[in-house]
């Protein structure tokens, strides 16, 4: 496929167009009674990915299919560089979209999918088919320019999607869950062509995703959304290790729920001081999150059976790591450790669990009044 | 499937080929020989009825009337339902139940209920209008409606035609666009098999034209039939013989365009 040829078509892109910053102004869309976006601020600057993530229903394709245009806001607004286009059609928009479902146009060729834009501005013929002829290039397709949709597999039908987007030169690319109909390794494989393809051209880009991996791996921030709101924005380091809220800690990632004691700024889980994210927090029962890979395992000592004593109740092998799965007794926690070290602790086996003194977040919800 | 399976199946198809083949074959066979006939019972067999269809002017008119009535009626259906179908999915999902209603409406009302209705309509197009027969094509569209609507409808739901209108629109294409350039070539099978069921309809009409007083190609061989059955059935063997393969090029017309656009349009 020679994904990592260095191919001119950035430069030629670029040209006569900076990228542009797009500004959500608390936009709001209300359908019937559910209220699918409550006042989103997001600012995406210039040649950025930002991903949206969150479950479904929250929101997030509402934010993208608002920049679109495809839906009307209830309130708010929508700027792209520096213009407000929160009332312009959608043919208007300047905006580029990829879509989860398949959407290139069955009755043309990949090339005439790809020109179909330029065509649509009355650019010339030659020029037009210079143009998709190079964006072909740009997503490696070049050789399968003269096929229908149906004769190519799905993950190449996204590629050709995204060079018809993005042959438009639009001022803002839009991706609607791209990725979520491929099969797994031919979706990793593209996350990492459309990333190297938006860096290429510098496009200002709105990923949207429910698959968190997703979004860490490609995004230069992440926003997590819930309910129509914004839980958090940052870059996907700072979204994994400092979780802003519970939700966003669960969500991203796999998390331990164990249940602890907040004294002075810091929280006591099974004997063990663990610092605080929030560090102004009040004392208090609580309950700390706590990620499987901040969890490491010993053999158990003969006799050995304070709270961080337990058994292997379940291995599971995930390649270079393993995840385990050890009952404490009064709960359950997830352990991963990289797979070698996982062969010395088979399912029934006693261990030992330490925790790495890693800031930890705590949520009050489920927290034991008794303490 | 093993073997035998295989060999009774086959066994099976050339049975329902032979039944069905002479269910529809042999009425027409009776009646190219009963056409054929001659005056009298010794005398040869003869081409006259069908070679006289030509010569009667009153009956070449009708033949025509029919023609054009299919090919207005089926211009008529398309400018009609076409748009209305495809705007109503894409903007106003909510009539689309309302609008199916409507379009299959006429074919539970029988055709002498419907003519009741029309007699009036038609008097006064008849007087302030025109007294054409091709004004029988407004009767026809709503003839058709049932059938072109089923047609058209399937076509419509084999195409994912929201997710093609957001990507086009995306790209800067007007709703007109949308339509024309868009979803229409993707539903080719569907409108031409749309316009096939317009055309066997409308040639084959005869209560409401009867009933209106307008002489279209089955009214015109209901009238010979009184005064020269073997005129009659000739024409009736004629006319069945031009739809057959009328349909049948229309049909090879929408599998070559559709292979032609690399089976787009299958399904």
């Amino acid at each position: 496929m020679g994904a990592l040829d260095a191919r001119p078509i950035g430069a030629s892109w670029g040209g006569s167009r900076s990228a542009a910053e797009v500004r959500l102004e608390g936009l709001r869309r209300v359908y019937g009674s559910t209220t699918a976006l409550d006042g989103l601020d997001i600012t995406i600057h210039a040649g950025e990915l930002v991903a949206l993530l969150g479950p479904s229903g929250c929101g997030k394709t509402t934010a993208l299919r608002l920049v679109a245009g495809l839906e009307d806001a209830d309130g708010g607004r929508v700027v792209i560089d520096g213009r407000d286009v929160t009332h312009l059609p959608t043919s208007r928009r300047d905006s580029g979209m990829v879509f989860q479902a398949y959407s290139l146009f069955p009755h043309m060729t990949a090339r005439e999918n790809v020109a179909f834009g330029l065509r649509m501005r009355k650019v010339g013929v030659a020029e037009r088919r210079q143009r998709a002829g190079e964006m072909l290039e740009l997503v490696g397709l070049s050789t399968q320019a003269d096929r229908y949709a149906h004769q190519l597999s799905g993950g190449q039908q996204q590629r050709v999607a995204l060079a018809r987007a993005l042959a438009i030169r639009p001022s803002v690319l839009l991706l609607d869950e791209p990725l979520s109909a491929l099969d797994a390794r031919v979706r990793s494989q593209l996350r990492d062509e459309i990333r190297r393809v938006q860096r290429e051209v510098g496009i200002t880009t709105l990923f949207v995703t429910h698959d968190q991996e997703e979004a860490l791996a490609i995004a230069d921030r992440v926003g997590v959304m819930r309910a129509g709101r914004l839980e958090q924005l940052g870059p996907p380091t700072s979204i994994y290790s400092q979780p802003a809220t519970p939700f966003v800690a669960e969500f991203v990632g796999l998390t331990n729920r164990l249940a602890g004691v907040v004294t002075g700024g810091a929280v006591d889980v099974r004997g063990i001081r663990l610092p605080l994210i929030a560090t102004d927090t009040p004392d208090g029962p609580a309950v700390a999150l706590v990620r499987p890979e901040a969890v490491s395992l010993a053999p158990a000592l003969d006799g050995f059976n304070g709270p961080l004593s337990g058994t292997v109740i379940a291995v599971s092998f995930l390649g270079a790591v393993s995840r385990l799965t050890i009952d404490l007794g009064d709960t359950t926690v997830l352990v991963q450790v990289p797979t070698a070290e996982a062969a010395a602790h088979p399912g029934g086996s006693r261990v030992r669990i330490a925790l790495r003194l890693d800031p930890v977040l705590i949520t009050r919800e489920g927290a034991q009044g008794r303490g | 499937m093993n073997r035998r399976q295989r060999r009774r199946l086959a066994a099976f198809k050339a049975v329902v080929y032979v039944v069905l083949g002479l269910f529809f074959l042999l009425p027409i066979a009776a009646m190219v020989e009963f056409a054929t006939r001659g005056v009298g019972i010794s005398s040869p067999r003869t081409l006259t009825a069908f070679t006289s269809i030509g010569s009667d002017p009153e009956l070449v008119d009708a033949i025509t009337a029919s023609l054009e009535l299919a090919v207005i009626t089926s211009l008529g259906m398309l400018a009609l339902l076409l748009p209305t179908m495809i705007w109503i999915r894409l903007r106003v999902p909510q009539m689309v139940r309302p609008v199916e209603l409507v379009c299959l409406t006429p074919l539970t009302i029988p055709a002498i209920v419907l003519v009741v209705g029309f007699a009036p309509i038609y008097n006064w197009i008849e007087i302030n209008v025109s007294d054409s027969i091709l004004m029988l094509a407004l009767a026809y569209l709503v003839l058709v409606l049932p059938y072109c609507y089923r047609a058209l409808d399937a076509g419509l739901s084999a195409v994912d035609i929201r997710t093609l209108s957001e990507a086009a629109r995306s790209l800067g294409a007007s709703w007109a666009t949308v339509m024309w350039r868009i979803i229409v070539p993707n539903m080719s099978s569907a409108v031409s098999n749309a316009c096939l069921l317009c055309v066997a309809v409308v040639l084959g009409e005869f209560t409401v034209a009867n009933l209106l007083n307008f002489e279209n190609l089955q009214v015109a061989i209901s009238i010979l039939g009184t005064g020269n059955a073997s005129v009659s059935i000739a024409l009736a063997v004629v006319s069945l013989v031009f739809v057959f393969f009328f349909l049948l090029l229309l049909s090879f017309l929408g599998r070559a365009l559709s292979r032609r656009r690399g089976g787009a349009a299958r399904a």
